[in-house]
C-alpha cells in the first residue's frame, strides 16, 4: 500500500518555482530517502504533505486520504521533524513534550521518558537555553513518542553530534521495524545511502530519479584509480577526473578490455576498481547536461 | 483546550503587568478625589469655558464634584488608553507570533484544523479582557470603599461594560489583521488603538469629522450619556459587534487558507 502518493503535485510562489508535476509513491514500512540540495524543493514537497501550505494543482495522498480533505486525520499518525527545531521559548523541554502528546490526545509519557534517557535530554531546560543540537533532540522526542505510523524528517541531523546521530538513526530503525514508514529528507548523501531502502533525487522542482539506493548506484560506469601515473592517458575516454601526484582516479564507462591494455604499457603501482559513491551518482544528476554515467 | 490553556500560560505575565498597571493607576484616580473633590466647583467652571477642548475630552457635560463624574473623566481616559492598547496587542499578536516566532510549523503540524486553532486563540483574547476588567471593576469598588464613597451603580457597569466592548472590538480588528501580517504587529496594534483614541477626540472637536464616531469604539465608550442619561448608545454598539464580527470572520477566512512559510 502507498503510504504517500502524489500525483503532479505543483507548487509556485507566484512566479517562483516550487515544485513541478511531482510523482511520488512511498510504500509502507519503506525507509525513504529524498535527496536534493538547498532549494530543490524538498521542504516546499513536505511542507504540501503536511498541508501547511496548499498546492497549486495536483494532488497528494497519505495513508490512502487526500491531504485537504482528512489533514487532521492524517497528522494524527504523523511524526514531523522541521529542519529547524523551533518551539515556544519560555517553555521548558518537559512541557513542550507534554503539550505535543497533548495535541494528540494521547499519553506519551512512558515514551518520552525513555527517548529523554536515550538521547541524554535535561526536561528541566527552559527552550530558549538549549543549544541547536538539543532542541533537536526535542524534535526528535515530539515526532516519534506517539509511534506515528508516518515518519516525516527534514534535514533531521543538522546540529546533532555523530554520536546522537547514531543513537537517532537507531531510533529510526527500531521505528522502522515496527513497521512505521520513514521519509527522509537530507541533502547528506551518506546518510540516505546507509539507512534508505529506496530514493528520490529531486532538482529544480522535479523528480528526476526514483529507485532502490541499490540501483541508483549501479551504473556502467566504475571509479578507476591507478597508482604510480598522475596524468591521464590519451586513449581513454574518462570523466571526473582526479589528480595528484601520486595517483590519478577517473570515472570510466568504456571496454573495460581497453584500459587493462592501456595500464599494461604504463609504470602502474596498483590500480582500484569500484562502483561509483551515490554521491557521485548525484553530482552527475546536478550536472547541466545530466547525462548518463 | 490545549492551544487555549498553552496561550493563557504564556500570556499570563504579560496580563498581570497591564492589569497592575491599569488598577493602580485606577486606584491612585479614585483614592485623590476625597482631596480634589473641594477644588472640582472651580474646576466645572474652568472646563464650561474651555470650549472645544473639554468637548474633545468629554469634561463639558461631567460634574467633576461627583464620584461618578470624576471616574468617568480621569479614570475613564486612563482606562481608554490602557487597555485599548493592551487589547489592540493581545490581538495583533494571537496569530501572527507563531509565525514570526517560526513556531507554526510545530504547532500546525499537530492534527488540530486551523479553525480550531483560531477559534481558542481567539477566546484566549476574550478571556484575557474578561479577566482584566473583573478585577478592574474590584479595584475600583474597593477604592471607593476606602475612601468611603460609593459609585452610581447603573452608570458604573454601563461604562466598564462599553469599555469592555470597545476592548472586544479592537481586539477583533486587531486579530483580523494579525491573520495577514508576520512582522511588524506589534507597532501596527498600538498604531491602531492610537489611531481610534485620536479619531475620537477629533470626533468630538469638530462637527464635521462627526462621522468617525461611526468608526471608532472610543466613541460609545466615552459617550457621556452613559453617566448623563444612563444608557449606552446602543447604535454605535450595535455597528461596532458588527465590525467584531467581520474582523473574527476575516481571520478564520485568511488563516485557515494561509500559507505556512
Amino acid at each position: 500500500m502507498a503510504i504517500i502518493k502524489t500525483e503532479n503535485l505543483t507548487k509556485s510562489y507566484g512566479k517562483s518555482r516550487g515544485i513541478i508535476n511531482l510523482n511520488l509513491k512511498v510504500n509502507e514500512g519503506e525507509f525513504f530517502g529524498f535527496i536534493g540540495p538547498n532549494g530543490a524543493g524538498k521542504s516546499t514537497t513536505i511542507r504540501t504533505l503536511l498541508g501547511l501550505i496548499s498546492p497549486t494543482s495536483g494532488k497528494a495522498e497519505i495513508f490512502g486520504k487526500d491531504i485537504s480533505s482528512h489533514k487532521t486525520e492524517i497528522l494524527s499518525d504523523i511524526g514531523y521533524m522541521p529542519s529547524e527545531a523551533v518551539f515556544y521559548n519560555r517553555m521548558k523541554v518537559k512541557e513542550v513534550i507534554e503539550f505535543s502528546a497533548k495535541m494528540r490526545k494521547k499519553n506519551c509519557s512512558a515514551e518520552s521518558e525513555k527517548l529523554c534517557e536515550r538521547l541524554a535530554l535535561d526536561t528541566g531546560k527552559r527552550i530558549e537555553e538549549l543549544s541547536l543540537g538539543n532542541r533537536k533532540k526535542v524534535s526528535i522526542v515530539c515526532a516519534v513518542q506517539h509511534k506515528p505510523r508516518l515518519c516525516i524528517l527534514d534535514e533531521p541531523t543538522s546540529g546533532l553530534d555523530p554520536l546522537m546521530q547514531k543513537e537517532f538513526f537507531d531510533i529510526l530503525k527500531e521505528l522502522n521495524s515496527e513497521g512505521t514508514t520513514i521519509f527522509l529528507s537530507s541533502h547528506v548523501l551518506s546518510e540516505i545511502q546507509k539507512n534508505c531502502s529506496r530514493t528520490a533525487i529531486i532538482k529544480d522542482g522535479r523528480i528526476i530519479a526514483t529507485d532502490s539506493v541499490e540501483n541508483l548506484s549501479r551504473t556502467n560506469a566504475k571509479r578507476v584509480t591507478i597508482h604510480g601515473i598522475n596524468s591521464l592517458p590519451e586513449n581513454l575516454n574518462a570523466k571526473s577526473v582526479e589528480k595528484t601526484s601520486d595517483y590519478i582516479s577517473f570515472l570510466y564507462s568504456d571496454d573495460i578490455k581497453k584500459l587493462l591494455e592501456t595500464a599494461s604499457r604504463l609504470p602502474v603501482n596498483d590500480i582500484t576498481i569500484t562502483e561509483p559513491s551515490l554521491e557521485e551518482i548525484f553530482m552527475h544528476y546536478y550536472e547541466k547536461d545530466g547525462a548518463e554515467i | 483546550m490545549t492551544v487555549y490553556i498553552k496561550e493563557i500560560k504564556q500570556s499570563f505575565k504579560a496580563w498581570c503587568i497591564w492589569t497592575f498597571a491599569i488598577s493602580f493607576m485606577l486606584m491612585m484616580c479614585v483614592l485623590i478625589f476625597p482631596e480634589t473633590k473641594g477644588q472640582m466647583e472651580s474646576l466645572n467652571n474652568v472646563f464650561a469655558n474651555m470650549g472645544s477642548f473639554s468637548s474633545a475630552f468629554g469634561l463639558d457635560e461631567l460634574n467633576f464634584g461627583e464620584l461618578m463624574g470624576f471616574y468617568k473623566t480621569e479614570c475613564g481616559n486612563t482606562l481608554g488608553i490602557g487597555s485599548g492598547l493592551f487589547s489592540a496587542l493581545i490581538g495583533i499578536s494571537a496569530l501572527s507570533a507563531e509565525e514570526k516566532e517560526h513556531t507554526a510549523e510545530f504547532l500546525l503540524t499537530h492534527p488540530v484544523s486551523r479553525f480550531s486553532v483560531v477559534m481558542q486563540k481567539l477566546l484566549s483574547v476574550l478571556t484575557q479582557i474578561i479577566f482584566m476588567n473583573i478585577v478592574i471593576i474590584g479595584i475600583a469598588l474597593l477604592s471607593s470603599l476606602i475612601i468611603g464613597e460609593s459609585f452610581e451603580m447603573r452608570p458604573f457597569f454601563l461604562m466598564h461594560m462599553a469599555y469592555i466592548i470597545m476592548q472586544t472590538e479592537i481586539a477583533c480588528i486587531c486579530f483580523g489583521i494579525s491573520a495577514f501580517i508576520r512582522r511588524g504587529s506589534v507597532g501596527a496594534g498600538l498604531g491602531i488603538a492610537v489611531l481610534f483614541y485620536f479619531m475620537n477626540i477629533i470626533s468630538n472637536i469638530t462637527e464635521k469629522a462627526d462621522f468617525l464616531k461611526y468608526i471608532t469604539p472610543y466613541a460609545y465608550a466615552d459617550s457621556s450619556s452613559i453617566i448623563s442619561e444612563s444608557r449606552l448608545e446602543m447604535n454605535l454598539i450595535c455597528i461596532g459587534i458588527l465590525i467584531s464580527a467581520f474582523g473574527i470572520l476575516t481571520a478564520v477566512l485568511k488563516y485557515t487558507k494561509k500559507d505556512i512559510l
